[in-house]
């Protein structure tokens, strides 16, 4: 069968280089040059897959990117396993492996085509109108229904493959490589601008390559041979990039576009190791030329799914460009005279044609008197009514059309074929216009939406702007070229075309059938099984928007978007609902125009570089003393410091311990650092922070509040007065950027009369803290000369100091309400003062603690932790924070809104401190709070924000946030948890030495 | 993705800046003299409109510079990009 199924074709097809791949398990043989569709008809195969809903068979049915059924899965139970690939867009290669999904056991027998004889009771919105009942079914129906669905298989391991992205920035892109492309790209590039020319294929000049027609001539040069040297000559030019096998994904606003480059699918695995598979582009252009081109039509009939019928134009393509027929006795089925362009190819090929059925009653151009006179039946006014064949077609039944081909008339004649070409003219490629933005017209004419107002510096030529002859092409592209990119030479003297067809179409969305509609299968959507059946069934349950009906049959829901279908779809909705074409709008092109590989998506950004992460200058320390991290912004934390098979309970426990008793040392690097000069800067920290600034003395440090403007609060931290007009002010971890540009903010838009300048510098100081009863002694042993005295240096104070002549800033402040100083110095040196402090703390069981440490000895002293203990509804005053909140100042950020009619309720949930009955009842951070758990609804007052069990205080303790608790002090409250109802009691949020003695203790 | 004219640094891409709402709400000098509602009015409230809107933008990873922008939100098309205290360059249709 193979041989004679391969013609000989001029040069796409290398048949000199025999390639094996293996589809089904089993061997086949193609050439270098084929795709796998290509390669698999040669072998007479059609049968490639099984439809998604209803497992009919069905076959390869285009030769490009729209293919509905020809998906299949590639590298089988490899790394590199992808499902739902065209198999008319994979370029053959030694070794490929592929297989049919959404079969099971087979594609030749799968038990799932028992769906398509339950079809009559398996309807649009099937699903969604038999699983609603009961509702509490639904989750026994969903294992079900999941096991079914989807078509491929994904990959189980990591995909070995290297993908990137890379930026392009150009004049003018070019997007299509067709006639018409190549002419603008040729123009724009010798005109001088840089231009970046684009196409899907792994060639250039679209399906003008192989038209080696007699009936299509330019300047009297076969078009393939006219083409082939413009293409000969562009790719000489300097300012022209070409990249094939490149797809457009997306096109959006501002001429932003994104493409996928393929740069090994084509070769054999063993040849792709360390080259990059696939590229995104991000391509920024000035100007856009979309030649996109145009996709042909099906014909909308009874049983128009079966393997062996295709477009017509695939039929020609397989022949002309790959030498492959698709059978040995053709039908043509057509609206209009494209099917004659195929005829003449199979002609001349000697590839027998059984007849023509042609929906006109009149034809008249050169091509067909052409074909007819090659002794080809021609039946004109006709129509399919059926097909036959299981596997693949082996007959058609046709009727005549009535005059307004709303009806069949007359007797049905049967007609033996194993190959049907379907034509129902074209439709503009305007997928990638309308994502940009653009608005779409309707052409009645010819029955075509076209690109109407451009939303950018673009511009549609060829046919996907509905210019389908030659002619057209050629006039209508150096017309509009010129003036788009406003240039005078255009490049080419005098095109001259000759062209043997006409555009005469009879156009009719749903062919009529002897049978009842409901009795027909005519496939509108072929991957989703949408049939004309399903829309009309849509529209008689009331659903009118094309958005809504595609919802509800998932007519364009599939992996190829519709590509072919979509357009019948809108014709049968307006036919049916007696609206006019583009009433109802049509469906949004969703990018990506092709699916891409996730990889693409990614990019590098794989492994470490999926999320990037900050370290502080001693992180290699906390790694090699065992620390767990705990991430922060995108900061990497010490969580805590786990010795001898400790779990988290317990380290955290020892840290807290030791920090009490002796001394602990924390990394606090990660701290927000804002310098803050300038004469105002005393002046702008007033209006930032709730509390007053002004009075602050050099050399002291005042922990501030920050509000946003609806009196909420918004960050926290320790700022310091190191000089006249010089502030550092510390903000938490995760707020640092937005702190800093919530202040910019206000300095460059409120208030740019003040003189004050903000650098962030984070990441240029180490931060180390010391704390505890020892911490003295160890901060005096590191920095021998520093005066540790209470009088020179007591709480809340600054000193400048040098630690082995490195200048370094050290404040008594303190987070965990021990004795503590907290050691700032350049970030290289942190690592090594970090060890210094350890070495001198030896003596003192210094004790390295991490956050969850931090977070335990800050609740015990009752201080917040922004963002936890707060979430965006609390103001000071909820916090019980009123002592921070300056009543003299005229105005600062938030103040107004302290005394909103709600944010004065008495009633708004306020922090308060829980104590649990059982003091070793931990309670859980989020747990709900109530009073009474008898009267249902059960009312919520709060919920826990920070609850740990304290080892100093040797009971369980927590925060929590509940209406009205300002004034609960002492009332029982309720934690209702799932086994239990723990008992707790209001306390205040401070439950370690509120005197602060432990603070201002001489030591 | 847009790209917007920064007037410190030129053209650059959508996401080095950050979208700051609605521009030219000035911050009532004296917020205590206010009473709630002419508060809310200027704590809460914001246009949406379908059109010429101006637009407060950051350029965060960059030069941290605010600055106005004058947007067809129906097209997404700058119209005017200008700096914090400048006139903007086309009146609102509303």
């Amino acid at each position: 069968m193979t041989n004679n199924l391969r013609f000989k074709t001029s040069k796409f097809i290398d048949e000199t280089y025999r390639v094996s791949f293996k589809f089904n398990n089993k061997t086949y043989f193609g050439f270098k040059g084929d795709t796998l569709a290509s390669a698999l008809l040669a072998n007479g195969i059609h049968l490639v897959g099984r439809s998604f809903k209803y497992h009919r068979p069905r076959g390869i049915m285009t030769s490009g990117s729209e293919e509905p059924n020809a998906i299949i899965q590639l590298h089988d139970n490899s790394s590199r396993t992808e499902p739902n690939v065209r198999a008319t867009e994979v370029e053959i290669y030694e070794g490929l492996v592929a297989s049919s999904q959404n079969c099971w056991p087979s594609v030749n027998f799968d038990i799932g085509g028992i769906n398509n004889l339950l079809s009559p009771i398996l309807p649009a919105g099937f699903y969604y109108k038999t699983f609603m009942w009961p509702a509490s079914f639904w989750e026994k129906y969903e294992y079900f229904i999941r096991k079914s669905a989807g078509l491929g298989k994904s990959p189980k391991v990591a995909d070995p493959d290297i993908y990137e992205h890379k930026y392009i920035h150009c004049d003018v892109l070019v997007i299509g490589a067709g006639i018409s492309g190549i002419m603008a790209a040729k123009m724009a590039a010798k005109n001088g601008f840089k231009t970046l020319l684009v196409d899907e294929k792994s060639y250039l000049g679209g399906s003008s390559i192989y038209d080696n027609s007699e009936f299509s001539k330019i300047n009297n040069q076969i078009t393939s041979s006219w083409l082939e040297k413009e293409i000969n000559e562009i790719s000489k030019i300097e300012n022209l990039e070409i990249k094939t096998r490149t797809s457009v994904a997306a096109f959006h606003g501002y001429n932003f576009l994104l493409a996928r480059e393929n740069l090994t699918d084509h070769l054999p695995i063993n040849q792709r190791e360390n080259k990059v598979r696939q590229r995104l582009l991000k391509i920024r252009a000035k100007k856009v030329i979309t030649a996109t081109g145009s996709i042909e039509r099906p014909l909308i009939f009874d049983n128009n799914d079966r393997p062996g019928i295709l477009l017509s134009s695939a039929i020609k393509k397989y022949i002309d460009l790959y030498g492959v027929a698709c059978g040995e006795n053709n039908i043509l089925f057509t609206n209009n005279d494209t099917a004659y362009e195929t005829a003449m190819s199979l002609i001349q090929k000697g590839i027998k044609i059984n007849a023509i059925i042609d929906n006109r009653e009149q034809i008249d151009s050169k091509i067909s008197y052409e074909v007819e006179k090659n002794n080809i039946k021609i039946y004109k006014g006709y129509t399919v009514v059926d097909t036959y064949g299981y596997r693949r077609i082996d007959k058609i039944s046709i009727m005549k059309l009535s005059k307004d081909g709303q009806t069949v008339i007359g007797d049905k004649t049967k007609l033996n074929c194993d190959c049907l070409g379907v034509s129902g003219g074209w439709t503009p490629a305007v997928h990638l216009f309308t994502q940009s933005g653009g608005k779409l017209k309707f052409r009645e004419e010819d029955q075509v939406f076209i690109p109407d107002f451009y939303p950018s510096d673009q511009i549609s030529i060829g046919s996907c702007n509905g210019d389908f002859g030659l002619e057209e092409i050629i006039k209508n592209t150096l017309s509009s070229i010129k003036k788009f990119l406003d240039i005078d030479n255009s490049e080419f003297k005098t095109v001259e075309t000759i062209s043997g067809l006409n555009q005469s179409k009879r156009n009719i969305w749903l062919l009529p059938s002897d049978k009842s509609i409901g009795k027909t299968k005519s496939f509108v959507d072929y991957q989703n099984d949408a049939t004309a059946k399903d829309i009309k069934l849509a529209l008689r349950e009331g659903f009118r928007s094309i958005e809504h009906v595609k919802r509800y049959t998932t007519t364009g829901m599939g992996t190829d978007q519709g590509k072919l279908g979509n357009m019948h779809a809108l014709g049968i909705i307006s036919e049916t609902a007696g609206t006019k074409m583009g009433e109802h709008g049509t469906t949004t092109f969703r990018p990506p125009y092709t699916p891409l590989t996730f990889g693409t998506i990614v990019g590098r950004n794989v492994g470490e570089f999926f999320d990037i992460f900050r370290r502080t200058p001693i992180h290699d320390w906390h790694v090699a003393n065992n620390a767990e991290f705990e991430n922060v912004g995108q900061w990497k934390r010490a969580w805590y410091y786990p010795k001898d098979n400790e779990n988290m309970y317990q380290a955290v426990q020892r840290e807290s311990k030791a920090a009490r008793e002796s001394a602990g040392i924390l990394d606090a690097s990660t701290l927000g650092k804002i310098d803050i000069q300038g004469t105002d800067a005393s002046e702008f920290l007033n209006r930032v922070y709730t509390n007053a600034w002004s009075k602050l003395a050099v050399g002291k440090c005042r922990y501030g509040l920050m509000l946003n403007e609806d009196g909420m609060v918004y960050d926290d931290g320790v700022t310091t007065r190191l000089d006249e007009n010089h502030y550092i002010m510390t903000t938490t971890t995760g707020g640092a950027a937005n702190v800093l540009g919530k202040l910019e903010d206000y300095l460059q838009t409120e208030w740019p009369e003040l003189d004050v300048y903000l650098s962030s510098v984070t990441d240029h100081y180490a931060t180390i803290s010391v704390c505890g009863p020892n911490s003295k002694k160890i901060v005096s042993k590191v920095i021998p000369d520093l005066d540790l005295s209470a009088e020179k240096f007591p709480h809340m104070s600054f000193k400048n100091a040098k630690i082995d002549n490195i200048k370094c800033r050290v404040m008594r402040i303190s987070f965990t309400g021990e004795h503590s100083y907290e050691i700032n110095i350049q970030a290289n040196f942190g690592k090594s003062v970090w060890e210094k402090c350890m070495e001198a703390g030896k003596d003192f069981n210094i004790t390295p603690y991490g956050t969850e440490t931090m977070h335990l000895l800050r609740a015990e002293k009752g201080f917040i932790i922004v963002g936890q203990d707060t979430d965006a509804t609390m103001t000071p005053i909820d916090l019980q924070m009123d002592w921070i909140v300056s009543k003299k100042k005229f105005d600062f950020i938030g103040k107004r809104s302290l005394y909103r009619s709600d944010t004065i309720r008495e009633d708004r949930k306020q922090l308060v401190g829980l104590l649990t009955e059982n003091p070793d009842d931990v309670l859980e951070e989020g747990a709900q709070i109530v009073a009474d758990v008898k009267k249902t609804p059960i009312e919520m007052l709060g919920h826990v924000t920070s609850s740990y069990y304290s080892p100093n205080l040797k009971k369980s303790i927590a925060l929590g946030v509940v209406k009205g608790g300002k004034n609960m002090l002492g009332q029982k409250l309720i934690i209702p948890m799932e086994n239990k109802n723990i008992n707790v009691t209001v306390a205040d949020p401070v439950f370690l030495d509120k005197e602060g003695e432990r603070l201002n203790a001489k030591l | 993705m847009f790209l917007i004219n920064c007037p410190f640094c030129g053209e650059r891409e959508q996401s080095e800046f950050k979208a700051g709402g609605e521009a030219h709400i000035v911050r009532p000098k004296q917020p205590t003299e206010l009473s709630d509602d002419e508060w809310a009015e200027y704590l809460f409230m914001r246009k949406n409109i379908k059109g010429i809107q101006f637009e407060r933008w950051n350029h965060v990873h960059g030069c941290r510079k605010w600055f106005n922008i004058v947007r067809d939100t129906s097209n997404d098309q700058i119209k005017a990009v200008y700096k914090m205290g400048e006139k903007p360059p086309v009146k609102q249709n509303d």
